[in-house]
């Protein structure tokens, strides 16, 4: 028997991912200012359906218990049903995430039938007011008819899940009593800088206040509230919260994107993350077992500059997309770190910047992709962005045949 | 969700785990082996668990072709000494509905 802990084990990489993410599609139907994969378009080059049940055969065969579905909006992919069926009828669990536009009666009635499927409706706020200023005007009402339907078919512990924001973090009540008065579970989930919340998480990400508190509510309520792991950079504070408490990317985690491109996690949507691509030769399996990045990020950390603190053990230096883009060294503190040290590290990223003459000046990383809407949102009077700033304004390139309203002809069947 | 025949059991079985009675990996729960022991996961609960030692997983998996969950322990080699420590380890995974009681077949009955 080994004397490693369980995570010093899970450091080392797993023969297959225990949770894999796979967005289906970047084409969405609503555009939050936060996405963390830039999406709004779909990709002409996505998977086509048939690719799409070859890499679930990969993950049947590497007894990959279930994966988490996302987007974009995976639900407007014409084949998504097809493709939830076949995964279920091959042992792959499914878990999705969706913001409801297509959840009606009938659906959530087939959801709610089956043991393999699981669903998860984003909602970032506990009132409209809250929820829309992010996701968009409807948004709140599309996400709670959802729940409703679910409801309504019995589906029993399908998952809110909530990105906790600075608008929304003195809202975790509301959160939880609107879980209990749906039989839903809540789930809550760091906001990360990456996508486009990249522009909007210097307003957007809780204060160090806000935090505190989150700790201690996540504290109080154990494992009735869900949080996949991601803010186990709190661990600092004391107790660690219930699950792993560790940096899963390319060990027990890993992004499986529309294209197929494999990325260390589902924040991380840059090249330096990229593994490989599931169209290659050897597929996923290849890409998971044998990369050169995912076998680096498997190998033994220092630390770095978090090495000699005395909570480096509980939070282990926290996360790696926050800290990549917010221009962070990936072996020091985390942007969000409890001591105060990921702030006084940006601040003095800052200072060197001003000293700096502009065109010397580093440009914080940005994601590889952007999928976002170009123009206004069918059904929305404009953007609905209620911060102005953008580090850059993102040139538009030349049309392309993709350059469509993803859901142009899609009936929205009342969704609106 | 589907209903669990053992639940009543399992209440009762949470503060004490019956060596002598037979058990079963539960039919919805899928193993996979990992370097360091394996992975169980359980399709209904969706809850993980994981088992580092090699011979409690040899157990488990055991489990349905012996009489009862002490049977098993012994054909997989678990010494007097180490049988408390394997009681608590499977009614861990009891609790965790990953392991059931199985119902005791009819005599002559396949």
């Amino acid at each position: 028997m080994s004397t490693e802990t369980l995570v010093e084990l899970f450091e080392h990489g797993l023969d297959a991912p225990i949770c894999l993410t796979w967005e289906l599609t970047y084409a969405c139907n609503l555009a939050c200012v936060h996405c963390l994969s830039s999406s709004g378009r779909r990709d002409p080059g996505e998977l086509s359906t048939g690719e799409c049940k070859a890499v679930i055969d990969t993950l049947e065969r590497m007894q990959v218990f279930y994966v988490n579905i996302g987007g974009g909006e995976p639900t407007v992919r014409p084949d998504f049903w097809e493709l939830v069926d076949y995964a279920t009828a091959h042992h792959v669990g499914v878990k999705f995430s969706t913001n409801g536009v297509r959840i009606d009666e009938a659906v959530a009635r087939k959801l709610a039938a089956s043991d393999y499927v699981d669903v998860q409706i984003s909602l970032d706020g506990a009132t409209a007011e809250v929820n829309d200023a992010v996701r968009g005007q409807g948004s709140y009402a599309m996400a709670i008819r959802a729940m409703e339907h679910l409801a309504a078919a019995g589906f029993r512990g399908f998952k809110i899940s909530v990105v906790v924001t600075r608008q929304n973090a003195g809202q975790l009540d509301e959160f939880k009593a609107l879980a209990d008065r749906y039989g839903a579970q809540l789930r809550l989930t760091r906001l990360r800088p990456s996508g486009r919340g990249a522009d909007v998480w210097d307003e957007l990400h809780p204060t160090a206040a806000q935090q505190r508190q989150l700790y201690d509510w996540l504290c109080a309520h154990g494992e009735q509230v869900l949080t996949g792991d991601s803010f186990f950079h709190l661990a600092a504070y004391g107790e660690a919260l219930p699950g792993l408490n560790m940096c899963g990317a390319g060990r027990v985690v890993c992004l499986i994107d529309p294209v197929g491109d494999v990325y260390a996690c589902p924040f991380a949507i840059h090249e330096n993350f990229l593994a490989g691509n599931v169209r290659a030769d050897g597929g996923f399996e290849a890409v998971w077992r044998h990369s050169a990045l995912f076998t680096e990020l498997r190998g033994p950390s220092s630390g770095g500059a978090c090495g000699s603190c005395q909570f480096y053990d509980s939070c282990r230096g926290g996360c790696m997309a926050a800290k990549f883009f917010t221009g962070l060294p990936l072996d020091g503190p985390d942007p969000e770190c409890v001591r105060g040290f990921g702030e006084q590290a940006l601040a003095e990223r800052a200072q060197a910047e001003q000293a700096l003459a502009s065109p010397a000046r580093t440009a914080l990383p940005r994601p590889g992709l952007d999928h976002s809407h170009r123009g206004p949102v069918r059904g929305q009077a404009a953007r609905p962005v209620p911060v102005t700033i953008g580090r850059r304004p993102v040139p538009a390139p030349p049309d392309r045949a993709c350059d469509v309203n993803p859901l142009a002809g899609f009936a929205a069947g009342g969704a609106r | 969700m589907s209903t669990d025949p053992a639940g009543a059991v399992l209440a009762s079985a949470a503060t004490s785990f019956d060596l002598d009675r037979p058990w079963q990996l539960d039919e919805r729960v899928a193993v996979r082996p990992e370097p360091f022991g394996a992975l169980l996961y359980h399709f209904g609960t969706r809850r993980l668990s994981f088992l580092k030692d090699a011979t409690l997983l040899a157990v488990v998996r055991s489990l349905g072709e012996h009489p009862s969950a002490r049977a098993a322990c012994a054909a997989a080699g678990v010494q007097p000494a180490r049988l408390p420590a394997f009681e608590r380890g499977l009614g861990t995974l009891a609790e965790s509905r990953m392991i059931s009681p199985r119902v005791i077949a009819e005599p002559g009955a396949a």
